[in-house]
């Protein structure tokens, strides 16, 4: 079968990360993946399908990683050479049209019993990620064993598949789990009264938090947007910010509405109560620390690796660092599951919209550079289409 | 004798027309025989003795007032008020009129033995004078017998104890102005008036008091029933001082006002030909032309705003009357209109506007894109008598580059101003109604405003409601050579040049539209018939 496959080969990594601040398709021109024929991957065992991906996305995680940005903390809980993509809609061997929840916790891995945070469902904190009968892997997409999404079949634990509603587009269904993932650093923060909330970073996860923020938290009575690119304030808006800023702007946006001063070296006296950062770089940390309220909630969404940041505010105003990855149960959403929480917000906020272009694989380097320029391009979600071949119709939403 | 204001009809062999530009000017060529330039009048004499007019002025005054000499008494307190940076544009050089009126003031308060005096610098809702720019105005004679001693005073209209509510006019407007000024014996206001719009009960009941007496004039409705706020007689802003002025007297409020008007000779010879008109341009004024275009190419943004800001005018004092505000205030308009007025006839289809490096609000700073509305639409559109120079729904060019530029002390709710309100809306009744308060009352700005140099906090909202008139009037607002985003921003359209302006009004005032060219400065009034 056909699949864009990654291998461990560090002077393509190191090439990549050389060339990457220049050239958007530098982690696919230069970096360690390559369309290959392969075998398809071996059921690990009972309770095992194969599934046959419809779409498949490219998210910030995949692209850190083919140029070679990722933080050295993945190599003991990934094992090469492995199949990217862990976003993804497909039909499994039942017929079944699914959604892959990708993480590989204890009970995808055969490990009885599982761990204690597996147990209460919260496999995004899995403490056996590189034990049982599978490699090394947090999730499909970065397993040698399971296959990857940006490929034409990977297997799958039926603890991952989530059967797609009838009606719904594969383009709605591909969200699912980066909404997950989102309305999880959503719904992170403390509740509260008519709080405000800063959403750092308009790609999929922070307008999937804008979005989750005005659907499943009453309590949050305004969210501040800060976006980089035209479609992404007017995306913003319609998912609920009741204000858009520059990332120039933040500072003043927020002061604006708490009311609090700026002080000589641009702090504000007073910030916003939760503060959801999607972008996770030293700038946007930095941003994130000066506007969050003493005492207030800094959730990091984004994938910051190392980054230099002067954590001074962080213990002198008692702000909360909190960590957010994939999903789990929702305390604020009623204890229910993010994935079920993001099935349902995706089709009531329309989501499907995010979705701006699919690539069959074999043009991998132009869709890499697509989702690498995502904001300039006015697009979101970039997507594979592994059904379709080279030299058929010119993929949707590529000019 | 000075030559009178004069309207150039535009042929064939008319030279390129200077056109300010910010930091900086064009030469533009304008369309034959259907443009006209409007030309100021010539700098009209200066006194020959200043400092003995002054004391003529004080000692005879106008209306119904006793000599200043004769008000004057120990033990009494007295406060003496003056106008801040914002007179005169540019700067004039030293000694300045309000140095030479509040001296003369001075010794004669010392002859009488009074003890007791303050000056105020009447900010309003301005930014706060540094030292340096007290120094200029009052000299440093004056400035280090006084601020020293902490009886040098600039006018916090945000202070609760330093404010004063004397009443309501007959039509409810609050006046409430600053304490010391209203509860001394005698309240000496020191002007000078650079347009029409200046002095009389303006300066003390818009520069001596609060934004809850401000916002009844300061609003769009008044802006907008006043055609033009340089009219004394068809100006609402000037209707609505009047009537607070009078209630200030009613009030038992003593006032001696002392105004001064000038010259229109704003530049030093070296920028001599920004004066004349460019037929009669000679071989000098052509070579500091060149010269000076030459030195603005080659130099950094910052510095030529530097250089530029470091103009001194060489105005002469031509007038000074002392006295009853209103009678004062009539000489002193008589005045300016003799040196500033310039009779036009009819209107044109398209202003053209070249914007200068300063406003009342950027001396020392930097014009933000609001402020360069307020300039070309608030103050220059605004310089008529009769009717404005350009029909209704006619174009107004303005000329400048606009930057997307803000001084970050000065000016610092204006940012807010353009980065959040006109992200939403240009109306400026919708700006009003759901922005003024909120800006207004913002303690940050409030801080700002009473312990650095910033511009109150709802000021920005003042200079847009400066333009309101004009953007009710015209029907569309090109900038040439301005930052586009910032343009846009501002809801007006941008131009890279001024063909490319005209061809961009075609759409509003057809292939062939008559165009008047207000080559201002110098400061003129166009009598408009």
């Amino acid at each position: 079968m056909r699949a864009l496959r990654l291998e461990r080969s560090l002077p393509r990594f190191a090439a990549a990360r050389l060339a990457s601040p220049r050239h958007a398709h530098a982690g696919a021109q230069f970096g360690p993946v390559r369309l290959v024929d392969i075998e398809r991957p071996e059921l690990p065992g009972p309770g095992w399908k194969r599934v046959r991906p419809h779409l498949a996305g490219i998210c910030g995680s995949d692209l850190a990683t083919l140029s070679g940005a990722s933080s050295r903390w993945f190599e003991p809980i990934v094992s090469f050479p492995f199949v990217p993509g862990h976003e993804v809609v497909g039909t499994d061997d039942t017929g079944r049209r699914v959604v892959l929840q990708p993480v590989l916790g204890c009970v995808p891995r055969g490990l009885d019993p599982p761990c204690p945070a597996c147990s209460s469902g919260s496999t995004n904190r899995c403490a056996h990620l590189a034990a049982g009968h599978l490699q090394p892997g947090l999730q499909t997409g970065f397993c040698a064993d399971t296959g990857g999404g940006w490929s034409e079949e990977l297997v799958a634990h039926d603890s991952q598949l989530h059967e797609v509603p009838s009606g719904w587009s594969d383009r709605a269904a591909v969200l699912v789990e980066p909404v997950a993932c989102a309305l999880h650093g959503a719904l992170a923060a403390p509740p509260g009264d008519g709080l405000l909330a800063v959403v750092i970073g308009a790609g999929t996860l922070g307008l999937g938090a804008i979005a989750a923020l005005g659907r499943l938290r009453p309590d949050v009575e305004r969210v501040l947007a800060v976006a980089k690119h035209p479609h992404q304030r007017s995306l913003a808006r319609e998912l609920g910010a009741s204000s858009v800023a520059e990332p120039g702007e933040l500072r003043r946006a927020v002061r604006r509405l708490t009311g609090s001063w700026i002080l000589d070296n641009g702090q504000l006296s007073g910030g916003a109560p939760i503060v959801i950062d999607c972008v996770g770089t030293a700038a946007s940390l930095g941003d994130a620390l000066a506007v969050t309220a003493p005492g207030g909630t800094l959730v990091l969404l984004g994938m910051a690796g190392t980054v230099g940041v002067d954590l001074t505010g962080l213990w002198q105003r008692e702000i909360r660092l909190q960590g957010s990855y994939a999903y789990g149960p929702e305390p604020l959403g009623g204890g229910r599951h993010s994935f079920a929480l993001a099935f349902e917000l995706v089709e009531a906020a329309g989501l499907d919209r995010l979705v701006s272009a699919t690539y069959p694989l074999g043009r991998y380097p132009e869709a890499v550079a697509h989702a690498a320029d995502a904001g300039r391009r006015g697009a979101v979600k970039v997507v594979f289409d592994p059904r379709r071949r080279p030299g058929g119709p010119r993929p949707e939403g590529t000019r | 004798m000075p030559r009178p204001g004069f309207v150039l009809d535009v042929d064939a062999s008319t030279p390129p027309i200077l056109t300010w530009h910010g930091d900086g000017f064009r030469l533009e060529r304008l369309p034959a025989d259907r443009s006209r330039v409007i030309y100021a009048p010539e700098p009209v004499p200066g006194l020959d003795d200043p400092d003995e007019a002054i004391r003529h002025a004080l000692t005879h005054p106008l209306g119904d007032a006793d000599p200043l000499p004769d008000l004057l008494h120990p033990g009494m307190r007295l406060t003496i008020a003056f106008d801040d940076v914002s007179l005169p544009l540019p700067p004039m050089r030293r000694p300045d009129n309000r140095q030479r009126v509040i001296e003369a003031v001075l010794d004669l308060a010392a002859t009488a033995g009074v003890d007791d005096v303050v000056l105020i610098a009447a900010l309003a809702l301005h930014r706060r004078m540094t030292e340096a720019e007290l120094r200029h105005a009052l000299g440093d004679r004056v400035h280090d017998a006084f601020a020293p001693h902490g009886r040098l005073l600039q006018h916090d209209a945000e202070d609760p104890d330093g404010l004063v509510h004397l009443g309501v006019t007959d039509l409810g407007e609050d006046i409430e102005i600053n304490r010391r000024a209203a509860e001394s014996d005698l309240l000496v206001y020191v002007n000078i008036n650079l347009v029409s719009m200046d002095g009389g009960h303006k300066s003390v009941a818009t520069g001596l008091s609060s934004y809850r007496s401000l916002r009844h004039h300061h609003n769009v409705r008044t802006m907008r029933h006043s055609r033009s706020f340089m009219d004394q007689h068809r100006s609402e802003l000037h209707s609505s001082n009047w009537r607070m002025g009078r209630s200030i007297a009613a009030a038992g409020v003593k006032v001696f006002q002392i105004e001064t008007t000038l010259d229109n000779n704003a530049f030093p010879s070296g920028l001599g030909f920004l004066q004349k008109r460019e037929w009669e341009w000679n071989a000098r004024d052509r070579a500091g032309y060149l010269a000076t275009t030459a030195a603005i190419r080659a130099g950094s943004e910052r510095l030529n705003r530097s250089v530029f800001q470091s103009v001194r005018a060489p105005y002469s004092m031509t007038g000074v009357w002392a006295g009853e505000v209103e009678a004062v205030h009539a000489a002193t308009t008589e005045a300016v209109y003799r040196q500033q007025l310039v009779a036009v006839e009819g209107q044109t289809d398209i202003a053209l506007f070249g914007l200068p490096h300063v406003c009342p609000y950027n001396v020392n700073s930097i014009m933000n894109p609001v402020l360069v509305m307020c300039m070309g639409l608030g103050y220059l559109f605004n310089l008529y008598r009769g009717r404005p120079i350009v029909r209704e729904g006619g174009v107004a060019i303005l000329s400048h580059p606009t930057p997307w530029a803000f001084h970050p002390v000065h000016h610092p709710s204006y940012i807010d101003f353009f980065e959040e309100v006109l992200a939403e809306t240009t109306d400026p009744i919708e700006i009003e109604k759901n922005y003024e308060e909120r800006f207004a009352t913002d303690e940050w700005y409030r801080h700002l405003y009473r312990t650095g140099h910033a511009y109150h906090g709802v000021h920005p909202f003042y200079m847009w409601y400066w333009g309101a008139h004009a953007l009710e009037h015209l029907g569309r607002v090109i900038i040439v050579g301005g930052d586009p985003a910032a343009v846009r921003r501002l809801g007006f359209v941008p131009a890279s040049s001024l063909d490319d302006a005209l061809e961009m009004a075609s759409d509003v005032v057809g292939r062939d539209p008559s165009i008047s060219h207000f080559h201002c400065p110098p400061v003129m009034m166009a009598d408009v018939t």
